[in-house]
Formats: structure tokens, sequence, C-alpha cells
């Protein structure tokens, strides 16, 4: 037999992906994309002390369709990271490791982030 | 039978020498930015308005002045523990990998000040 003809497993395109797999994924995704949006934080700042102008560069490209989608993203990957970092510091604490717990905790933070960030949306417009 | 020495059991350390100094820095910043980030939120949600002036008027309040520069160095500090870490595991050539590190590090400095500068050219009133 070709060495090359033996089954491969698990293999990543049939991988039924698990929830705390997903949610650790996530996090650090979310995590990279809080850090891009760390320097949009810093022009939104220098652009409020650099003037009217400078800022108003800022606030249009933040009002457009594509500004407003990314804002959305950023607020969910906010409330995501926040949410899976009070996780992550449950289980620095020693608690919730067993599968059910982790399984149950994963699913709980994805309707958290999401609902937390509707709730943000409504209070701003 | 473990190969350590008595010593470098007690210290602690391991290899790197520097112990658990990384993850305790990203726990420390994670539970400071649970508190900080829910004020930004909380703040920026509740904003009267996002004029040039509501902007203003809300960055130089020295209160938020002060928390918006705490926010901008714990966050400028987590971040820069997150980003190397994922350059750490993604980024195998070395020359690349201590030339990302040193990027990162700098550009994590770099932005920290420039927000530390408008927060108190704002709060201070230029």
């Amino acid at each position: 037999m070709n060495p090359n003809d033996r089954p491969l497993s698990p293999h990543l395109s049939i991988y039924r992906w698990p929830v705390t797999m997903v949610s650790s994924i996530l996090h650090r995704a979310t995590g990279v994309a809080m850090s891009v949006g760390f320097v949009l934080f810093v022009f939104w700042l220098a652009d409020t002390a650099s003037g009217p102008e400078a800022y108003a560069v800022f606030a249009d490209a933040m009002g457009s369709v594509f500004g407003r989608i990314l804002l959305i993203g950023w607020s969910w990957a906010f409330f995501y990271h926040l949410s899976n970092g009070i996780r992550h510091l449950v289980w620095d604490a020693g608690h919730g490791f067993e599968k059910g717990q982790a399984n149950a905790s994963a699913w709980i933070v994805l309707a958290a982030s999401v609902v937390l960030t509707v709730i943000f949306w409504v209070l701003l417009s | 039978m473990s190969l350590r020495s008595p010593l470098g059991r007690v210290l602690g350390l391991g290899t790197a020498k520097d112990g658990t100094a990384h993850w305790w820095g990203q726990r420390l910043s994670g539970i400071a930015l649970v508190l900080l980030g829910l004020w930004f939120v909380v703040s920026v949600a509740t904003m009267p308005g996002f004029s040039h002036g509501a902007a203003v008027a809300f960055i130089g309040k020295p209160f938020n002045a002060v928390l918006l520069m705490l926010l901008s160095v714990t966050m400028a500090y987590h971040s820069w523990l997150g980003v190397q870490v994922v350059i750490e595991d993604y980024v195998h050539s070395n020359g690349l990998r201590v030339a990302s590190l040193i990027f990162s590090r700098f550009a994590h400095i770099f932005f920290a000040a420039v927000a530390l500068f408008a927060i108190l050219r704002l709060g201070i009133g230029a």
C-alpha cells in the first residue's frame, strides 16, 4: 500500500468543531482585532485633540456604512473578549473545567456577547 | 526523579527565567480592563451626541481624563502581551520573529504615548 493512500484522522475538513474550540479561536481572533481597534481608539483621542477638522474626517469615516460595520464588529469583539476573559479568570481560579461546564460556559459567553452588543447599540442610538 | 535542582524548584522560574510574570501581567491587566472597559463602553453609550464638542468635553473632564489614561496604558500593555504570544506562535523564522516582536513593542509604546499626549492636551486645555 502506498503510504500516501493511508487514511488520515482526524482530518480538518471533516472534523466537527467542539464549541470550546470555537470559543478558544474566537478569543484570540477578537484579541487581535482589538489590537487593531486600539489604534482606532488612539486616532479618536488624537483627532479630537487636533481640532474640529481632523475630528470631522474621523467622524465621517466612522459614520460611513463601512465604518459602522467595523464599529459593530469591534464592539462585539470587545464584549466577546470581555465575557470569555472572565471565563478564563474563573478557570484560573480552578473552577469550571468539567466537559459539560466548559461547553455550557462557551455557549453562555457567545450568547452574552451578542446580547451585550445589541444592548450597547440600542443605548447608543 | 526530577532533574531540577532544589534551588531551581524553590525559585520556580523554569528555563525562561522570568517565571509567571507574563501570565500574571496578562491576568492583572485583564482584570483592570474588565473595569476600565465597562466604564468606557457605558460612557460612550450614554454620551450626549458625537460632535467634536461633545468628545472634547468628555475627554477633558479630569475624572474621565485620568481613567482614559489608565485605559490607554493598560490596553497597550495587555495588547502587547497578547500580540507577543500570537507572534511567538505563528512566526517561525527567527529573524522575522524577533523583528516582529520589536516592531510590536515599539508600536504599542508609540500609540500609548500618542494617547497620553492627546488626553493631557484636552485635560489640561491647550
